[in-house]
């Protein structure tokens, strides 16, 4: 079983997963690098999941090749589940197992398990060991799922929806764990519906529709490729023509309603230019916003269904 | 096997947590035997060939442990834990199938005994239960028993979509099992039709066997019995082998 150290830590090509008809997974390929933060994002139905279970050797691929640390999932199942960790979008454990002995019970599957005491400890639920996991918050379930997903040491780390569910704080915190997992020279999978936490958390994204894959990059070419306008709204101290505004570099449109302003346009530098132009015309304003296009952005143009636009507003 | 021992310990302190799941395998039997022995004794009568009521009930007793155990108790158990996620959470180790399956039948079967030397612990010390058979093969009639029955188990939890669907299985298949095979009522009290028909359900089988053991009578002549539970056992694996779903 010893595999030659792949190039990447994932490589996917033509992969292919049909149910019935209808192709969960229609022909994608891709490539995930070592210590690498990729997320996978998509709407419900998108394929995610299919493609993650088929990636963890838990579902078996109709066609197309996989090699996930060098192996095979579907021919080297158990041999590559020892090495990778996994925390599932919808799992559970008995309600009466307490928190240590679920961490002692999955340590006991592993050929090479980690000590879980400190593994609880950096997860924050070392004093939740003798909880029962009924007991447990929404937010400690998944910090328990996470440390269950470490506690073999894995290469590479799978968190499929890991914080759906979770308020804001939580989710946050999460988000320092994920972090703190690549520190460790970890290579990280993530699945979310949060744009906001791609973007903060991954290095690369995959955005995928219908099975297949419609944007791969970093969020930041992403955001930049989608060519979007950024706005600027603003609050005059006095009326003034706005007129002038439209002609400087980048700028769209102008709008005035009342006091007022709003100016759209593109380019890294509308902020500045609009800034200083407004200072050079003596015009004081306050509440100064900027809208500019995020992750969400992307991902709304790109997985949109043709016909349902103009109902949506 | 790695984490077969491991994961047998927590689900037995975890089955020790909730007192509800012992009321079937401990309980219940203790509660018909001192009703029927308060209302019988155990005085040697004719009707069961000059054995007690509490001689015969206590081996149809253990065929009820056994039915109990594998109808509902492992119906309901595995379901739910595959409808819940937990069998699914399992499957992304490396733990093998096999080892799950066999700690779910060990720690089963150890409950199984443990309800069955409560209840003839119980029987001996206040009623005086008469044994005239040999334990090796009380002990292997048992086993082949609960087997089989697990087997059915595993079926029903395979068979079913929901847990609420493996329950109401597991409880239309238990009470005909229950009152038509003598586990619960002796047989001997039965008239002519419902003890034809109790051939045609599976606890009878085992609650022939049982008491044909214990009462020391030549172990040949339930060869019937030990080959329908015997059928019932390799069906049960083979199907539920076939069909058995982890989420």
């Amino acid at each position: 079983m010893n595999s030659i150290p792949a190039a990447a830590a994932i490589e996917v090509d033509s992969l292919r997963k049909t149910y019935g008809r209808l192709a969960a997974v229609d022909g994608i390929s891709f490539e995930v690098g070592h210590g690498e933060i990729f997320g996978l994002l998509g709407r419900n139905g998108a394929g995610k999941t299919t493609t993650i279970e088929c990636l963890e050797g838990l579902r078996t691929r109709d066609d197309g090749g996989i090699r996930v640390l060098g192996l095979d999932p579907r021919r080297d199942g158990y041999e590559l589940r020892e090495r990778i960790g996994v925390q599932l979008q919808q799992s559970s454990l008995p309600d009466d197992m307490k928190v240590w002995e679920a961490m002692d019970l999955f340590a006991s599957y592993y050929r090479k398990p980690m000590p879980w005491a400190p593994l609880l400890e950096r997860l924050g639920i070392a004093a939740k060991r003798n909880a029962r996991f009924a007991k447990l918050s929404g937010g400690q379930k998944q910090r328990l799922f996470i440390a269950l997903a470490l506690i073999n040491d894995p290469d590479l780390v799978f968190l499929d929806e890991l914080t759906t569910g979770l308020d804001p704080h939580a989710r946050r915190s999460m988000w320092d764990l994920v972090r703190d997992i690549r520190q460790r020279g970890k290579t990280v999978f993530l699945t979310t519906h949060f744009m906001e936490e791609a973007e903060q958390l991954c290095d690369r994204v995959l955005v995928m529709d219908h099975g297949r894959i419609v944007a791969l990059d970093s969020p930041a070419s992403l955001i930049r490729g989608l060519q979007a306008e950024t706005r600027l709204l603003f609050i005059a101290d006095r009326d003034f023509d706005p007129a002038p505004l439209r002609s400087l570099p980048g700028v769209t449109r102008v709008l005035k309603n009342g006091e007022r302003f709003e100016v759209s346009g593109t380019g890294e530098r509308l902020i500045c230019i609009v800034v200083n132009a407004l200072d050079a015309a003596g015009v004081r304003f306050r509440d100064l916003r900027t809208q500019q296009p995020d992750l969400e952005d992307v991902f709304l143009t790109m997985t949109r269904e043709p016909g349902l636009e103009r109902s949506e507003r | 096997m790695r984490g077969f021992w491991k994961l047998a310990w927590v689900e037995i302190k975890m089955y020790l947590r909730q007192p509800q799941a012992a009321f079937f395998t401990i309980l219940f039997p203790l509660i018909l035997l001192f009703i029927f022995g308060v209302i019988y004794g155990n005085k040697p009568n004719p009707l069961f060939g000059g054995r007690g009521m509490v001689d015969v009930s206590t081996p149809a007793y253990l065929a009820m442990i056994i039915a109990s155990t594998g109808l509902l108790t492992i119906t309901i158990a595995v379901s739910s834990d595959r409808e819940k996620g937990i069998l699914r959470r399992y499957r992304a180790t490396p733990l093998r199938p096999a080892a799950l399956l066999t700690s779910q039948i060990v720690v089963h079967f150890l409950m199984t005994l443990l309800g069955g030397a409560i209840l003839i612990l119980s029987a001996r010390l206040v009623y005086g239960l008469r044994f005239s058979g040999q334990a090796g093969l009380v002990f292997l009639g048992f086993t082949l028993s609960s087997l089989s029955f697990f087997a059915i188990g595993f079926l029903l939890a395979s068979l079913a979509r929901t847990a609420r669907t493996a329950y109401i299985l597991g409880m239309v298949l238990y009470f005909p099992n229950l009152f038509l095979s003598g586990a619960t009522i002796p047989k001997e009290t039965f008239p002519e039709a419902l003890r034809a028909a109790g051939k045609f359900i599976p606890l009878t089988h085992v609650v022939n066997l049982l008491q044909g053991l214990w009462f020391g009578n030549p172990p040949a002549r339930y060869a019937l019995e030990a080959g329908v539970l015997a059928g019932l056992l390799v069906v049960g694996v083979v199907v539920s082998a076939k069909t058995f779903r982890w989420e």
